[in-house]
């Protein structure tokens, strides 16, 4: 009976795993398959660059339209960032923490950037703001310049990383309940106090997970700021346009240089991302496992 | 604003009655300075310059319209871009629910590594992808040199495009996957074995059905993004008009001809599509909750 017993578990056991030799050729299928698609890319990148030298991988870093590429990345990510920050915050603590009528449509129109083109993104400000757009006239006659000029670049940068933050922050503030905050605003703690004391420790890293992705795509955006930026050598080219410009040029070194940097952003973004990722679990396991404050009532 | 929401919390505690009239059972104060907050952001960074996109398109009549959308270099680009986005999302599809299982069910060394590797085409910018992988593919490239002497040419050719779609599109599967098959039950499956079902049957009849909405939902986040991609494509598909033209390229291409009504039309369809495309995928989503969320 119990030696039947023994071998019915050992059989179920089996039955939820597959003979080794099918498990290794899945295991290095799907690594040839990374191997191919993702690990050669990103090596390339840096074997391009260093082609001729670490001397002309400098060299092309060097150049003063590399500088300012750069120093407009950084500008617009400083911007970008912390504008859709606090979007994330204000739409994740009203989406997460009510119920209100046309919240799912609310929770879609947030999603919205992420499914549109890049290219029609851009495309939208330049019929705001463009010369022949909505208040092009209005902007010219005030000499204030939009598209083509650092503000359209901000602008178009925002919207492609509109929904990161908030998106991060939406499920993980969903997850975590109104308990605590409750228990706070009973205990006579103001709303701005709630928020600093009791929910941003909760949803820290989650929200430095948004802000990182947030911050690789805003650093990284190629099509939309493509649109509105007007390539303007040395004062509209952000990192990405920059590599376009060289690449082709057939300055291939010095394209792959300024790609490398932004190569190296997204590993580093990776690592960000992977510790962040792991810290919010183990919060999120740690707030499972607290006992309840009150015990459920019989029959829930 | 602090003092109003703190005596909006107080009337909570204190005296519902005078909580506010909006939300009289709401304890948690800045319910109206947050959804007032977020609908204003998302009007002028979103929503007021996507109308922007539709009162430009009235300015064309209904015939300019259509001749617009429907040039044949523009429908030659739709097929290009929807048939190049479908097979990469296809392919993202197997090999996007094998890497999950494979992170999921199995142990190897370096795993770790192999899991945060996987969201690297979130993080890495198109256009070095763009340049990255036209750099392999070309003639002189590590992997163009090895398939040039098959006859296979890649790079600048709609090929090309569909690789490009796939590095781009590989994350949206895996990571909606692997949570899902991480929660699945293993008791389904020891009960299937213990049935008697081998187990090619417990996983087509079993583990399949049950991963079905998740492996839906990233097939068509894929498909979503692969079809608006700009950047790591135009450097790989070598932009010829009819052959290797991708649609958000006609865009760009009508806006360099400052035909800004011509652009319109052609942004308002992939617009239209990304719509749509979001609704499925909000539906699949609902599908998936609703399949998690039954009892076993």
């Amino acid at each position: 009976m119990s030696g039947n017993n023994s071998r019915t578990i050992r059989r179920a056991r089996a039955g939820t795993t597959e003979a080794p030799w099918v498990r290794y050729t899945l295991i290095a299928i799907a690594l040839a398959f990374m191997l191919l698609f993702l690990v050669l890319p990103l090596a390339a990148v840096f074997a391009e660059a260093l082609r001729k030298g670490f001397g002309a991988y400098l060299e092309g870093l060097r150049e003063p339209d590399a500088w300012s590429a750069i120093k407009l990345t950084l500008i617009t990510a400083l911007i970008a960032v912390p504008l859709n920050l606090v979007f994330g915050v204000a739409a994740a603590w009203c989406i997460a923490k009510y119920e209100f009528k046309g919240k799912a449509f609310l929770t879609t129109l947030v999603d919205l950037p992420f499914s549109v083109s890049p290219v029609v993104a851009g495309l939208i400000y330049v019929l705001m703001f463009g010369a022949q757009g909505w208040f092009g006239p209005w902007l010219q006659a005030h000499d204030i310049k939009i598209i083509f000029a650092v503000p359209g670049i901000v602008l178009a940068t925002v919207f492609v990383t509109f929904p990161f933050i908030a998106r991060e922050l939406i499920p993980l503030m969903q997850a975590q309940g109104n308990d605590e905050e409750q228990a706070a605003i009973v205990l006579g703690a103001t709303g701005w106090q709630t928020f600093w004391y009791v929910t941003l420790p909760n949803i820290k890293w989650g929200l430095l997970y948004g802000v990182i992705l947030c911050n690789a795509r805003a650093m990284g955006e190629f099509g939309a700021v493509s649109v509105v930026s007007g390539h303007i050598r040395g004062q509209t080219n952000t990192i990405p346009l920059h590599v376009e410009i060289l690449y082709n040029e057939y300055q291939s070194v010095a394209a792959f240089a300024a790609a490398s940097l932004l190569a190296l952003l997204a590993l580093v973004t990776l690592v960000i991302k992977t510790i962040a990722e792991h810290r919010n679990e183990q919060a999120l396991k740690a707030a499972a496992e607290l006992p309840p404050e009150r015990p459920a009532p019989a029959g829930v | 604003m602090t003092a109003a929401t703190s005596v909006a919390a107080r009337g909570a505690v204190s005296a519902p009655a005078q909580a506010g009239r909006r939300a009289p059972k709401r304890v948690l104060p800045g319910f109206g300075l947050t959804l007032g907050y977020t609908l204003f952001y998302l009007s002028i960074i979103v929503l007021i310059p996507l109308s922007a996109l539709i009162f430009k398109t009235f300015t064309l009549t209904w015939e300019q319209f259509w001749a617009a959308i429907s040039a044949p270099r523009v429908m030659a680009s739709y097929r290009l871009t929807f048939g190049a986005s479908f097979l990469a999302a296809l392919v993202n599809l197997v090999f996007g629910l094998l890497i999950a299982w494979v992170l999921v069910r199995y142990k190897f060394p370096g795993k770790k590594l192999v899991d945060a590797l996987v969201d690297l085409p979130f993080a890495l910018p198109t256009a070095v992808a763009g340049i990255s992988l036209t750099a392999l593919l070309a003639s002189n490239g590590w992997i163009g040199q090895i398939l040039e002497p098959l006859g296979i040419q890649l790079a600048f050719k709609p090929a090309g495009i569909v690789i490009a779609l796939i590095f781009i599109g590989l994350p949206f599967v895996v990571r909606t996957v692997q949570p899902v098959l991480e929660d699945a039950e293993k008791e389904l499956e020891e009960a299937a074995t213990c049935l008697g079902a081998t187990r090619l049957q417990t996983f087509t009849k079993v583990i399949l059905p049950s991963i079905t909405p998740a492996l839906l939902t990233g097939f068509a986040m894929a498909f979503a993004r692969a079809v608006g991609e700009y950047g790591s494509v135009i450097f790989i598909a070598g932009n010829m008009p009819m052959v290797s033209e991708i649609t958000p390229l006609i865009i760009i291409g009508k806006l360099e001809q400052y035909d800004y009504a011509g652009a319109t039309a052609v942004a308002v369809v992939m617009l239209v599509i990304s719509f749509i495309l979001l609704l499925v995928i909000n539906a699949l989503q609902a599908w998936q909750r609703r399949h998690a969320g039954a009892p076993a």
